[in-house]
């Protein structure tokens, strides 16, 4: 038997908030003190905008193993219901007042009802899209995303009242999205991504991956839990639309053109398809590297593809593979050293073709 | 080497059907009656007119050479394919129209010819997919790990270790499924399908790549897990010295046609079935 001490939940638990904790604090001291510009506050929301959209499009490619290309789709259903919800709302008066408590309840009821409708959509694209074998659900998903783009452009009005405001854009949004609160959602969706990918739920959408066969020959209603994970892929690109919405203050429809799902497809890619650190990573190194290229305009597209092909030649499983750090197992290596576990030897027929 | 006993099977009997099945069963319902089953690839008959019933806590054996049908049989009886003729009995139920999900809900759980394990997952993690539905919390009380969670991960976890005892396997609950060796990967392909708590075990070739000794151990867990779950086993096998050991009814199959079924004397004796299988793949 192993003699590998293990660090009891609670204790990690514990370890991962003080951490959390004290990357928040340091953050804010430097943006509260001005080390942090204004500039590059504005880049960390973004960054914690791009976060948020690629740790939520790995759990599609990722961990469920299938190849969406209408992420951008589901930020933007987010980011104008979010939106047109806020215009809604007392948000905008509240905030100007200062009343910034009162103003809580319905920022996070925004971003709920954001997730909540970029969720809708998820489950209606999502349904056929993942009853049907091999590529279908990448031709659908691009098609759905270019559809609500299509759609937002030409279509400024709803049964008479004035919505979406077509190719000008929704203007006037309150503009709630601050450090603090982009922090907090991407704590809150990496915690929750984690969670369920820890637990039956996950297992069953990891095993998809794996091997869709087996899944479910040992009962495992694979369409239930691809829709599930594809679902909860499209909430949490429904709230990054919302802070996006919130930080800008107003939208226009080409935000969200192919290129933009594609950008965040190059960040999990990158990243490591189902390493959730190698999404965050990417993500934000992509952020900066996007924002320094600003003045090239749309040839960065042009980098994006050369870092892939890169990645491809010299890293082809990402830059993190399907590692997940874990400060505590790190925390257990360090205790546990000098106590190696015997390694069994590599399988040696490596993959059996498959026939059946 | 260690002798090697004989193992002890059951005298058949026939059944107003005219199926064979173990006199122990005769009061219960067999766990598999599969009539006239078919099916056609295209312009290909790949299993045609198979009938056969299984005995409740039965070690029946399937053989016959490649491309026979054995693997269809098997993909039709876990609706891994759809028949295109015949019905299929699970414990009395008829599983028209279910799919590969209610049929191991039935009871019927299997390993593959070519292995399918969850590579990149624990072997932990691919017995506790086993037991996916045993595992009862919703998701909501997954991502808040409410007390539910913790209960039924950590049974889980136990009863892991448990079966993967079985095989003496327990030491290796960490390591990825994909780099076990070979002979490991199908063992661990059976504790899974034990995971689900099935009455009808399927197994797929699972002393293919095994030597003599690790075959005969195989046949000792085979018999050992037919004891303890009081299950019901059938398996395709290449290795004659397993199916003659442990099999009690065997059925041969040719072409996708039935050509001899009965006990191991019986098929061993029968001509049909040394022309077709035995006479040219007799081996050591
Ligand atoms: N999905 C399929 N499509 C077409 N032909 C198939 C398919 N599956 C099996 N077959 C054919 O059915 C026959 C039986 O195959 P199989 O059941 O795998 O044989 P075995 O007895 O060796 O397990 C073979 O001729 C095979 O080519
Ligand atoms: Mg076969």
């Amino acid at each position: 038997m192993k003699q590998t001490k293990r660090i009891p939940m609670p204790v990690r638990y514990g370890i991962n908030l003080v951490l959390t904790l004290a990357l928040w604090g340091v953050l804010a001291a430097m943006i509260a003190s001005g080390v942090i510009t204004n500039y590059w506050n504005g880049v960390l929301i973004t960054i914690g905008i791009n976060v948020i959209l690629a740790v939520s499009l790995n759990i599609a490619t990722g961990y469920l193993g299938q190849l969406p290309l209408g992420h951008a789709g589901f930020m933007a259903v987010g980011a104008y219901a979010g939106g047109i919800f806020m215009k809604a709302t007392p948000l905008g008066a509240l905030l100007k007042a200062g009343e910034t408590g009162a103003a809580v309840p319905w920022i996070i009821l925004a971003l709920l009802i954001a997730g909540l409708t970029a969720g809708v959509f998820g489950l209606i694209i999502g349904i056929p899209a993942l009853r049907l074998k091999g590529d279908y659900l990448a031709i659908i998903t691009l098609g759905f995303g270019e559809i609500i783009r299509v759609v937002l452009t030409n279509v400024d009005s709803v049964l008479g009242f004035k919505f979406t405001y077509g190719a000008a854009g929704l203007k006037q949004i309150p503009k709630i999205t601050s450090f603090n609160l982009v922090f907090l959602c991407v704590a809150l969706t990496i915690l929750i991504i984690h969670m369920v990918m820890k637990s039956k739920h996950g297992r069953a959408i990891l095993s998809i991956r794996e091997n869709q066969i087996a899944a479910e020959s040992v009962g495992i209603n694979t369409t239930y839990y691809k829709v599930a994970a594809f679902v909860l892929s499209a909430v949490f690109a429904g709230v990054a639309g919302c802070l996006y919405a919130g930080y800008l203050g107003s939208l226009v429809p080409s935000s969200f053109k192919f290129m933009k799902s594609i950008e965040i497809l190059v960040m999990v890619v990158l990243g490591g398809m189902g390493s959730m650190l190698g999404s965050v990573i990417a993500a934000s190194v992509l952020t900066v590297i996007s924002e320094l290229l600003r003045s090239v305009g749309d040839y960065r597209m042009v980098f994006y593809a050369l870092l892939l092909v890169l990645m491809m030649i010299f890293r082809p499983k990402g830059l993190m593979g399907t590692y997940d750090f874990s400060m505590s197992r790190l925390l257990e290596k360090l205790i546990n050293r000098g106590k190696a576990k015997p390694v069994p030897s590599a399988a040696e027929g490596e993959e059996a073709q498959r026939d059946e | 080497m260690n002798e090697k006993k004989t193992f002890q099977r059951g005298r058949l009997v026939p059944l107003p059907t005219n199926a064979f099945i173990p006199e122990r069963d005769l009061e219960k319902t067999p766990i598999l009656e599969a009539s006239h089953l078919g099916i056609d690839f295209g312009g290909l008959t790949a299993v045609d007119d198979f009938n056969l019933t299984i005995g409740r806590t039965e070690i029946a054996g399937l053989i016959g050479p490649n491309g026979a049908g054995k693997t269809t049989v098997f993909n039709l009886l876990t609706k891994v394919y759809q028949p295109t003729r015949g019905m299929v009995m699970i414990d009395g139920y008829d599983t028209a129209g279910m799919n590969t999900v209610q049929v191991n809900k039935l009871g019927v759980a299997r390993t593959f010819q070519n292995i399918r394990l969850f590579n990149a997952l624990s072997v932990e993690d691919n017995v506790k997919l086993g037991m996916h539905n045993a595992i009862k919390y919703n998701m909501a009380a997954g991502v808040l790990r409410l007390p539910v969670y913790w209960k039924q991960e950590r049974i889980a976890h136990e009863r892991a270790l448990e079966l993967l005892s079985i095989f003496d396997m327990q030491d290796l609950a960490d390591v990825p499924a994909g780099s076990l060796p070979y002979g490991a990967q199908r063992r661990l392909e059976i504790v899974r399908a034990l995971a689900t708590n099935p009455s009808l075990l399927l197994l797929d070739e699972p002393a293919a790549g095994m030597n003599p000794s690790e075959t005969y151990e195989l046949m000792e867990n085979i018999v050992k897990i037919r004891d303890t779950f009081h299950i019901a086993v059938m398996l395709i096998e290449h290795d004659m010295s397993l199916v003659m050991g442990i099999c009690e009814g065997i059925c041969v199959l040719n072409f996708g046609k039935v050509i001899a079924k009965g006990t191991a004397e019986d098929i061993q004796s029968n001509p049909v079935v040394i022309e077709a299988y035995l006479g040219k793949k007799k081996e050591g």
